[in-house]
């Protein structure tokens, strides 16, 4: 009966996000008294996959068809499905990306699962299982009793942080019946950019708003995204202006974040926009209106010239 | 063509959020419901297809009778009529049930709904409603046109999107910029009165998940403002004492 962790790839690679739910689902398989193994779907090297014992899985089970290099929520979730059948899992855990929404929530569908998504912390077994969850897009937490037989637990990124070890995982390949129904949509094309941190998985964001005035004067907030290694993110209104991509839109519309830092530069900070960003470890607001909203949520706050202010940062960032 | 869209009757999004009776339950006193934001584009969508194509537009909603309100103002946007299954919309699964089995009886070409709900941001509710019913689910779609019985979409994907194709019926949660916001107007308003919103009770009892009991986040410390001429010290403090870069 071992923990099953869903892992995702990016490019062949486990994601950053799959290692803390590998270290997450180790930790409440150390808390049940059993094994945490690891199902990887779509192509990546054994050398890769064993890393996952890094992280306390103690083995990992690849489903390498090449039909499952596309990145695919339906049938990913037929994987699963399979190998929890399989592994005896009644604790599957994953954490929360566009993909695997797609797949746990099919996954949830065949197995008559309970589930929590934006799940903060580890479970609490005391009494059941229950978990607590960040609700109303961040204003609130619940604390969730899983009473089905089968529990899914979807972490929010930085729920843990990873203790690393040298251990490595066998990696086992698994080949599940896949169903025609399962590849039913078709991907015709996918625009991605490429080199760039991807914001939801960044610790790092700098974020800006209407108060840069238009989409030619990103320089300075790029400049010092690219000495802190950061992602760049916007408020809704420069999307809706396509300033920026939509993709980049964090608020109660757009991404849910929880980096280790979210710099907010030019944005006043209405509560929906507080509500995508509001889980952060540590904000800093940058705003020449010293009585705009965003300072009262904020850890450290300058007001000033985001045109003057970021270039300085940037300079400093660099003299680390 | 018919289209069902399955709309949550959620909190503004200013609302501050306060619990009563010991933490265990919302306290909705003076708490105004809206439809949930991602559903007002599911609901946006299905309007202009339906002039477009003259599909039929079904609402609905898994809500006690406080959700009217909302349903009322879906009808008024230009929906035909409405179904709302009395139950309080507890776990995501169970929410699931009562549309599959709503779209067992009658055979929707699209079943639309928002990408996740504003209070639990699930964002689950889509897919089982496509596993229970056997069809595909796609999410978030940020454009949706047809052609023909095939659905040519746009899809967010981390970072940028898919272009995809897939042959209706289809489960669809919804997001910005799939269709502009509509606002009801007077004639809407006048019309929804009178247009069918048929009341049915739910299917199963299952309650896979149930919350014992909610919490606010405790509030964040005092801001430590540093003066603009002295903004490299920001980057000290956030290297020594938040210990972050």
């Amino acid at each position: 009966m071992s923990v099953l962790i869903f892992a995702e790839l990016d490019e062949g690679k486990l994601k950053k996000s799959s290692q803390e739910a590998i270290f997450y689902g180790a930790k409440v398989a150390d808390m049940l008294g059993t094994s945490a193994t690891a199902i990887v779907a779509g192509a990546a090297d054994d050398s890769e996959l064993a890393t996952a014992g890094r992280y306390g899985a103690t083995k990992v089970l690849h489903a390498s068809d090449s039909k499952l290099n596309e990145p695919n929520g339906m049938a990913y979730a037929t994987v699963v499905a399979a190998a929890a059948q399989q592994e005896g899992s009644k604790v599957i855990v994953l954490a929360k990306s566009s993909l695997a929404d797609a797949m746990t929530a099919r996954l949830a569908g065949k197995l008559k699962a309970g589930l929590a998504a934006n799940v903060i912390e580890l479970p609490d077994l005391s009494n059941g299982f229950r978990v607590k969850s960040s609700i109303y897009t961040g204003k609130a937490f619940a604390y969730n009793d899983l009473k089905a037989d089968v529990k899914i637990v979807a972490i929010r990124k930085n729920t843990v942080t990873p203790e690393e070890t040298e251990a490595t995982a066998p990696v086992e390949k698994f080949a599940p019946a896949l169903n025609d129904g399962d590849f039913a949509i078709s991907v015709k094309s996918t625009e991605k950019s490429s080199g760039d941190i991807l914001l939801p998985e960044a610790d790092l964001v700098v974020s800006a708003g209407r108060g840069l005035k238009g989409p030619e004067n990103w320089g300075p907030v790029e400049d010092l995204a690219k000495a802190l290694h950061a992602a760049t993110a916007c408020s809704k209104p420069v999307s809706d202006l396509d300033w920026r991509p939509h993709s980049e839109h964090v608020g109660q519309t757009g991404l849910k974040i929880s980096p280790n830092l979210y710099i907010a530069c030019g944005i006043s900070g209405a509560i929906q926009h507080l509500a995508g960003v509001n889980s952060s470890k540590v904000i800093v607001v940058i705003n020449k209106d010293p009585d705009a909203p965003f300072f009262k949520s904020a850890d450290y706050g300058i007001v000033g010239d985001v045109f003057d202010v970021l270039p300085r940062l940037t300079k400093a960032v660099q003299a680390l | 063509m018919k289209i069902l869209v399955c709309v949550t009757s959620v909190p503004d999004t200013t609302t501050k959020i306060t619990f009563t009776d010991n933490n265990t339950k919302l306290n909705k006193a003076g708490v105004t419901f809206i439809t949930g934001p991602y559903d007002d584009y599911a609901l946006a969508r299905a309007v202009e297809l339906k002039e477009k194509t003259g599909a039929s537009v079904t609402v609905l909603n898994v809500g006690e009778a406080d959700a009217e309100p909302v349903i009322r103002k879906c009808l008024a946007i230009g929906a035909d009529d409405a179904i709302r299954v009395n139950a309080e919309p507890t776990d995501a699964y169970f929410v699931a049930e009562q549309i599959a089995a709503i779209a067992k009886e009658t055979t929707y070409d699209l079943i639309l709904m928002g990408r996740e709900s504003i209070d639990y941001n699930g964002g689950q509710v889509h897919g089982i409603v496509g596993e229970m019913l056997g069809i595909p689910s796609i999410s978030p779609v940020m454009v949706l046109d047809l052609d023909g019985d095939t659905a040519q979409i746009t899809r967010e994907i981390e970072g940028g999107k898919e272009e995809l194709a897939a042959k209706l019926p289809l489960v669809l949660g919804c997001q910005e910029p799939i269709a502009e916001w509509k606002i009801p107007n007077m004639r809407g308003i006048m019309t929804a009165r009178t247009k069918p919103l048929n009341v049915v009770e739910p299917v199963g009892t299952d309650k896979l998940t149930t919350v014992a009991s909610y919490e606010l986040p405790a509030p964040r410390g005092a801001v430590k403002m540093i003066k603009a001429e002295e903004a490299e010290t920001l980057i000290q403090l956030l290297h020594t004492e938040a210990k972050v870069i």
